[in-house]
């Protein structure tokens, strides 16, 4: 093996142990860049030694300890420089021991639940969610602040200073980097949660940029969160997220047309769903049931299931549906929920079903000029044979909508109702 | 990018899993070790295979198809489990494979594959066939 095979090979371990690796020391020094330095510094002796012994059989354990011992120095050094007289040097030995001894304390502690404790802090509510996905995707994910940036189609510079921002925010709020326990860590859960979402949503149904979707983002979004369900299996609400993902990821390589438009569920063929994804998160949606499941992801992802295990738009369970927009309304209320719901009811139960449901909403502000209500009002009028009425929502809903695509879906459904 | 891992077969694990002490630990420490890689978001899929006693084959010539029942004798090229893992190049893979408790009593082998991605295949895929398979890399279009 040549020497520049070998740094290679060092490097790919190192990347599978540094967030472990910040996560123990960034408990100890209380600092995400200083954790982060003393992590490079492990690496740099790593890649001049273990060319030499060999690879340690336990390579995360060698590079805490190598850190460690960095940070023991540099503490020593710190207090050396600062104080100048012999007795005070005397003092500054037992202060440093006392250290040495509080770091060796701290970093015997279980391993787990510091990478929790460092997910939890990337993902603190003080930061704002775009603050709180550049820091995860850089210190959890190790994503370099290049891929980042591609990722969110910013500049390297924006997303670097973004990081450089949170971390004195962290830094300014003294957080300890312990993961929470009891109430207080059931209250922080969702903004963990909607952090890895909101990467998953930017890969999934990219808002910018020419790509319609990244599935790169998806990977990593799916990859955090298969990470917090390893660390935190018996919550519902996190395996319940991971289903949602893995099953809504199945769909990407369906959900671009010929056109280059994005097709609908009803449109996809379903021959290209991605099988071993599906049966993953139908996987983690059983267990997520097995352990309540009465929260918004998990209800979230029986939904998407309802979708997934059909073969065919026409095999869709649609009461199911029905029912758990149902639920899903009380837990997570919106009126695009809400008016999701409508069309499973009248898909389940017949248009006049929906027409009674959409009705409820009609007034609701936030979807005043939203193209999906009136198109939906339409369909419901034209199955229950007010034709008339169904093409003046399907006008209606033409106008609203920018997408020209769907103008002209919208206009030819107004066409057909004569 | 994607990976194979494959296990390739040895004259015990071609005789079928024993349940004796010994191979329950190997079973143990593998279970352990496909944790870590489900953890790590590493892991996609993995399965063991029965031995190719159970086997069959199809030849394939021309139009010609032919059933052949295993046992097969190369049993240094059979392949006894598999996994598909999610890595971020080929020293991930090897790194992962090299924490992996000894798959087999005795000496074995682990065959690391990259799978072909759309990217690999561009270059002499017709575009038509290239746009077929790959619907992702299709850029909106301006409406």
């Amino acid at each position: 093996m040549t020497a520049g095979e070998t740094h290679q090979a060092i490097e790919a371990i190192f990347r599978i142990e540094r967030a472990r690796l910040i996560a123990g020391l960034a408990r100890v020094v209380r600092n995400v860049d200083r954790a982060e330095e003393l992590a490079q510094d492990a690496l740099v002796v790593a890649l001049s030694e273990w060319p030499k012994t060999g690879v340690p059989a336990n390579p995360g354990a060698w590079l805490m300890t190598a850190a460690k011992r960095r940070a023991i120095d540099a503490i020593r050094r710190d207090r050396m420089r600062e104080r100048k007289h012999e007795e005070i040097a005397r003092e500054l030995d037992d202060a440093s021991e006392d250290a040495a001894e509080a770091i060796e304390a701290a970093m015997d502690d279980d391993l787990g639940d510091e990478l929790l404790g460092l997910i939890f802090t990337a993902c603190h509510p003080i930061l704002s969610p775009d603050a709180r996905a550049a820091l995860t995707l850089r210190v959890i994910g190790g994503l370099t602040t290049d891929e980042i940036a591609r990722a969110f189609l910013t500049s390297e510079a924006t997303i670097a200073q973004r990081i450089v921002r949170a971390k004195r925010t962290i830094g300014k709020a003294g957080l300890t980097f312990e993961a929470p326990r009891g109430p207080e860590r059931a209250a922080r859960l969702p903004s963990v949660l909607e952090v890895i979402y909101l990467i998953f949503n930017e890969g999934y149904a990219a808002t910018a940029g020419d790509d319609l979707v990244r599935p790169s983002l998806c990977l990593e979004a799916r990859r955090l969160g298969r990470m917090l369900a390893g660390l935190m299996p018996e919550d519902a609400e996190v395996v319940g997220l991971l289903a949602l993902m893995e099953i809504q990821a199945s769909r990407l390589n369906a959900r671009i047309g010929p056109d280059g438009a994005l097709l609908t569920l009803n449109e996809q063929n379903r021959a290209r769903w991605d099988q071993l994804m599906i049966r993953r998160g139908l996987d983690a949606l059983a267990r997520a049931e097995a352990l309540g499941g009465k929260g918004p992801y998990a209800l979230q992802a029986a939904l998407a299931a309802c979708h997934a295990r059909a073969r065919s738009a026409a095999d869709t369970d649609w009461p199911r549906i029905a029912a758990l927009y149902d639920r899903l309304r009380v837990v997570s209320p919106s009126p695009v929920i809400d008016l999701n719901r409508a069309v499973a009811h009248s898909m389940a139960f017949g248009p006049e079903a929906g027409l009674r449901l959409i009705d409820e909403i009609a007034d609701a502000a936030a979807l005043r000029n939203y193209a999906p209500l009136p198109a939906a009002r339409g369909d419901f009028l034209f199955r229950a044979g007010r034709s008339a009425e169904a093409r003046s929502e399907f006008q209606a809903a033409a106008s609203l909508t920018r997408n020209a695509r769907e103008r002209a879906f919208l206009l030819a459904r107004a066409d057909a109702c004569g | 990018m994607r990976v194979m891992v494959f296990v390739k077969a040895t004259e015990d694990s071609e005789k079928g899993i024993s349940p004796t002490a010994e191979t329950m630990k190997l079973f143990e420490a593998m279970g352990r070790f496909n944790e870590e890689l489900s953890n790590a978001g590493v892991l996609l899929a993995g399965d063991g295979l029965k031995p190719s006693s159970q086997a069959k084959r199809v030849a394939f010539d021309g139009p010609g198809r032919t059933v052949i029942d295993g046992p097969f004798a190369e049993t240094r090229e059979l392949v006894a489990g598999y996994w598909l893992w999610e890595v971020k190049n080929m020293d991930e893979a090897v790194a992962w494979v090299k924490r992996c408790p000894n798959p087999m009593l005795g000496p074995s082998e682990i065959e690391i594959r990259p799978l072909y991605e759309m990217a690999d295949l561009q270059e002499f895929l017709t575009p038509e066939a290239a746009e077929i398979n790959d619907p992702t890399r299709r850029k909106l279009s301006r409406a």
